[in-house]
């Protein structure tokens, strides 16, 4: 199921400590930039694959087992708090 | 202080049911009292958490229906297979607990000061959040002017018709209904589409600020019509929606 950032709000607060949605994110693959909402997310893997909504590059990975949060930002060049509004 | 949530952190916590509202044949209205809620804003969601005897869980996020400062509420539409929101329309009463955590998102919210002329532009179920801004607008007497243009099955599957046919004031709902129409219906039939949104929005001349939320493919559709007709793609927030 292919959604967008919205729906891993929570996820992202839970991992990062604020929310993220209106963040901008920089993507490290093409240079595209946007708020974090309107990335390409799917919900459905064995974690949460996040994907630029220009290139379709992999920008995060977030997996969680037991209890532990494991987080790939290698597709990310830039995520700036707040920045975007 | 335990059960007491921690400024900017996002923790579960345990919400009352106080009512279950029927709007549709699958779409329920839950208004919830929670404790520690921090306030919400227009166009933000929850995350709502399931656990069962052994232990497995399932988390999905609804769309709160309320405006700013009123008493939290989700509206829930039941998907084929869905396993909580045939649990939440179906099962769920009064005095029942639910575990959620929110508010969250911060760039799908509109509050007076974001201006507009504003558009809003629903499929299904995607009219939630779009709902919660219109009472903010109407509580907060502000005179954005705006439009919401929404997309249903039916008649029958319009989520709070009362209401939103009693809105003025600067506030316009236009429908259209994609499967059957009543006879005699005056709304608009069929799909969303260019032609449809080139009579209903807001010229880009005007700047408008614009709002999408529904199903993925109902959203890609009309964020990028709307996008053609000359909206900048930073003035057209959208918000997808679908089972997980």
């Amino acid at each position: 199921m292919e959604l967008d950032g919205n729906a891993i709000g929570g996820l992202l607060h839970q991992v990062f400590g604020s929310d993220l949605t209106a963040d901008l994110v920089i993507c490290a693959t093409c240079g595209a930039s946007g708020p974090v909402a309107e990335t390409v997310t799917y919900l459905r893997g064995p974690g949460v694959v996040v994907r630029c909504r220009t290139c379709s590059s992999v920008l995060m990975v977030i997996s969680q087992i037991r209890g532990v949060s494991c987080v790939d930002l290698r597709g990310v060049a830039e995520l700036s708090p707040g920045s975007y509004r | 202080m335990a059960g007491t949530a921690v400024r900017g952190r996002l923790t579960w916590q345990v919400a009352t049911v106080t009512s279950v509202r029927r709007e549709t044949d699958s779409v329920a209205t839950i208004a919830l009292d929670v404790p520690d809620w921090p306030g919400h804003q227009a166009g933000q969601h929850l995350d709502v958490r399931l656990t069962d005897e052994d232990g497995y869980s399932a988390e999905r996020s609804y769309s709160i229906a309320a405006a700013d400062g009123e008493p939290v509420a989700i509206t829930v539409e039941r998907l084929a297979d869905g396993e909580v929101s045939s649990y939440l329309t179906e099962e769920l009463r009064a005095g029942d607990q639910l575990e959620l955590r929110g508010p969250i998102g911060r760039w799908f919210v509109w509050g007076p000061d974001d201006g507009g002329p504003l558009l809003l532009v629903a499929g299904g179920s995607g009219v939630v959040p779009l709902r919660a801004i219109l009472r903010h607008r109407q509580r907060t007497g502000s005179d954005v002017p705006a439009r919401l243009l929404y997309s249903s099955r039916t008649l029958a599957d319009v989520i709070y018709r009362s209401e939103l046919d009693q809105y003025g004031d600067g506030a316009e709902v236009i429908y259209t209904l994609t499967r059957s129409q009543p006879p005699g219906w005056t709304g608009y039939s069929g799909r969303v589409d260019a032609a449809m949104l080139a009579r209903v929005a807001w010229p880009a001349a005007e700047h408008p600020l614009a709002f999408v939320c529904g199903p993925t493919r109902f959203v890609e559709a009309v964020a990028g019509n709307l996008v053609a007709a000359g909206y900048p793609a930073g003035r057209v927030r959208t918000e997808r929606f679908g089972g997980t």
